[in-house]
């Protein structure tokens, strides 16, 4: 009856940190690739409890914060057509558009509807045979082996009125992209272990060897980020680059291998646009031409459509880790999850809203600031 | 000493004067309702201070307590009213009929009122089965005998097919508070204990499970409850209760924040003492959900003097409906009008109003 479980035990956390703070002797740099591990370090206050010269970088694994502008526009406009269910998992409803978003579309009548899970959006495909059904497959390797199966089970079953609107992305090409980057200040990942538990580890000791970085699949409770960066800091120390696995209860080194047969079998690796960071070459997948007749962008002839970015918005140095949510100078003044400028500030995962939600103090206490040792004790 | 004549004639003057009404201001990038706007979060509220408080406007209801505390010819009348519409309309652990009863009830009873009479109007959708109206009109039936009230007036009404969703319930109430009771959000101080009533997120993980077909391996039963019980034994120890909310839609976090900016104080939350349930905490982490957030119907939150919070706490403990009452926190100067959390591993972190509804997040 505890809002924490095994994996928060602050005895455990304390241990972890004193490990931490004896072994960090100089400054390091870290990125964790992931969203969740972003929300999950700012929720908990993990960054105010590291040493401090360990610093830690967010990534741009979140997979709201990513979809590029020309994708959210395409989803708006499909989604305001009348012969459309547009089904989407509920953190994109709130993404900015050029000039509105989905929860707009639904309150002016287009039939917009949240969903659990890809397979829900193919049974309403089932059930409404004279309704075109639009399911919204963004998302990294996580996502995607579901929505593989989606569109595997419409065609097996042939629900020609289903579609989906891809913008898958994966990991590798990012990280790749982030260490090649003249201003890259990344020493060491703690690589997201959702995506691990579906691609395994095979892709990552390639990048370890070429950028010589440690490379740590963690997971996403506050021992889990812990354990991830002692290790990966010990490696640093060390003057090692390897990968690790400090995921084992959820990530094998093969992965998940009937999860990778159904992307295999339905999507191709193709270049993508990701928000604010651009294109990445190999970064994404589409659907192969076996099953391009369910892709909704050439369905519903929105591939023309291109669009900016708004001009005052930092999201995309954010999301490569060159610079702090609160270094943006619209950061809580004209962009709040409010009115965000950018996704990185509507998703629950993205860095900006987590220093927005967790993090905008007023008065004597911390400012996000970091917490002196003699205050460490764990409360309750 | 106001008679009902002279409460009306100052309810008169003080209305809003139509040649002076401004408008007021647009909801900024909003121009047609959203869900968020019923999710008791910044948009619920935003709703409210823009289009309706500058509407009705008065200072009765510049309060914006779950219920109104109104002096009728001497007598401290609580009164309050709330739509029902939840889908679906059965689900474990209650219903539609018990929600209308019991959300009632509580708002009355977090005036510190001891709840007397309810209306009951029913919107009915043509097409819905007699026998569904009936089980909800015994359930409701049923919750007011529980929780010692009387359904005095009610009204139906029928719309079109596909112009409603099965059954809405609207309910209103009154009750009187006793002498010397005092109990409104802006009487949070710096010093005062935070006590929760028992386990939180139960009623939202509860209705979600059915409404969106999830299963989390065991079933969850919402916690709806009247309170006005409860309410009564704390209100023996002490009269000097200084707050009390139910924490339904938006969860602890929305009634927290609520509270906090009332009063101006700040709250500080103890993270491992705040009671969830492990079928929740599964529940919102699968569905990337923060408990805090998650709706409760059968649950209070108290801000009492800190000299009082032993003996308060007792009494709940020994009450069926407080036996899982706690300390999470206190009231401190800190952070005024936020409330910040302590987490377990010995960081902070704000606990916000949240913007409108929880949005389960991608993976």
């Amino acid at each position: 009856m505890k809002y924490i479980d095994e994996f928060n035990d602050p005895d455990l956390a304390r241990r972890l940190l004193d490990e931490i703070h004896a072994a960090a002797t100089r400054p390091w740099a870290l990125m964790e690739v992931c969203g969740g591990q972003t929300h999950s370090i700012i929720r908990h206050g993990i960054d105010q409890l590291l040493p401090e010269n360990v610093e830690l970088i967010h990534g741009p694994g979140c997979p709201v914060c990513v979809t590029p502008l020309d994708v959210i526009d395409q989803a708006l406009e499909i989604a305001a057509r009348p012969d459309v269910i547009f089904c989407s998992f509920g953190d994109m409803l709130r993404v900015p558009g050029t000039d509105r978003d989905l929860f707009r579309v639904k309150g002016e009548g287009g039939d917009v509807r949240v969903v659990y899970s890809p397979l829900d959006a193919l049974d309403l495909a089932r059930k409404n045979p004279d309704r075109q059904v639009v399911f919204f497959a963004i998302g990294f390797e996580t996502t995607a082996p579901a929505n593989a199966m989606a569109v595997h089970q419409a065609r097996r079953l042939g629900l020609d009125n289903f579609s989906l609107l891809v913008s898958h992305v994966r990991v590798p090409p990012a990280i790749d992209a982030i260490m090649t980057a003249p201003e890259c200040r990344v020493q060491g990942f703690l690589a997201a272990g959702h995506v691990c538990s579906v691609m395994g580890t095979a892709e990552y000791p390639d990048l370890a060897d070429k950028h010589r970085v440690p490379i740590v699949v963690t997971g996403f409770e506050p021992l889990d980020i812990l354990e991830g960066i002692r290790r990966a800091v010990h490696q640093l120390e060390r003057g090692e680059h390897r990968v690790e696995n400090a995921y084992a209860r959820a990530v094998r080194e093969q992965g998940n291998p009937a999860a990778l047969r159904m992307i295999e079998e339905v999507f191709e690796i193709t270049d993508r646009n990701w928000r604010g960071i651009g294109r990445i070459p190999a970064s994404g997948w589409r659907l192969t031409d076996a099953y391009r007749a369910h892709d909704a962008e050439l369905r519903f002839d929105v591939a023309g459509i291109r669009t900016e970015e708004p001009a005052e918005c930092r999201a995309g140095e954010v999301l490569q880790g060159l610079i702090k949510p609160t270094e943006c100078e619209a950061f809580g003044t004209t962009c709040t999850p409010r009115t965000p400028l950018g996704a990185t500030m509507v998703s629950n995962e993205g860095a900006c809203a987590a220093y927005y939600l967790y993090r905008r103090m007023t008065g004597p206490a911390p400012q996000g600031s970091r917490i002196p040792r003699e205050e460490m004790n764990p409360v309750g | 000493m106001a008679d009902l004549a002279t409460v009306a004639a100052e309810a008169t003057a003080t209305a809003v004067d139509p040649a002076n009404w401004t408008c007021p201001a647009p909801l900024r990038d909003q121009p047609v309702v959203v869900m968020g706007h019923g999710g008791g979060g910044a948009l619920s509220a935003e709703l409210i201070d823009q289009v309706f408080a500058p509407a009705y406007g008065n200072p009765t209801l510049a309060a914006l307590t779950d219920s109104a505390v109104l002096d009728l010819g001497g007598a401290r009348v609580a009164f309050s009213t709330d739509s029902y519409v939840v889908r679906p309309l059965f689900f474990p652990g209650g219903s539609l009929g018990d929600l209308a009863v019991n959300g009632t009830v509580n708002d009355l009873a977090m005036s510190g009122a001891r709840p007397a009479y309810l209306s009951a109007a029913f919107v009915l959708e043509e097409g819905v089965e007699l026998a569904v109206v009936e089980r909800i009109a015994h359930a409701v039936g049923a919750a007011a005998r529980a929780a010692d009230v009387i359904i005095a007036t009610g009204d139906t009404k029928v719309v079109e097919s596909g112009h409603g969703d099965g059954v809405y319930v609207t309910t209103a109430g009154v009750g009187l508070v006793p002498d010397g009771v005092d109990i409104r959000p802006q009487r949070a101080r710096p010093g005062d204990a935070v006590i929760v009533s028992g386990p939180i997120g139960l009623h939202g993980v509860a209705i979600m499970s059915v409404r969106e077909g999830l299963e989390f391996g065991i079933e969850i039963a919402s916690d709806t409850a009247p309170l006005a019980g409860l309410v009564a034994d704390m209100l023996a120890v002490t009269r000097d209760i200084h707050v009390l909310r139910d924490p339904t839609r938006g969860g602890l976090g929305t009634s927290l924040n609520e509270i906090a900016r009332a009063s101006g104080t700040g709250v500080r939350l103890r993270e491992r003492a705040i009671p969830v349930p492990d079928e929740v905490v599964n529940a919102c982490g699968f569905l990337g959900l923060d408990p805090l957030y998650v709706a409760n119907e059968g649950r209070l939150v108290a801000f009492v003097p800190p000299q009082e919070a032993e003996a308060v706490l007792a009494a709940m403990r020994a009450h069926p409906q407080g036996g899982g009452a706690v300390l999470v926190g206190e009231c401190v100067e800190d952070h005024p009008g936020m409330v910040v959390v302590a987490t377990a591993l010995g960081g902070t972190r704000v606990v916000d109003l949240p913007l409108g509804e929880q949005l389960p997040r991608i993976c």
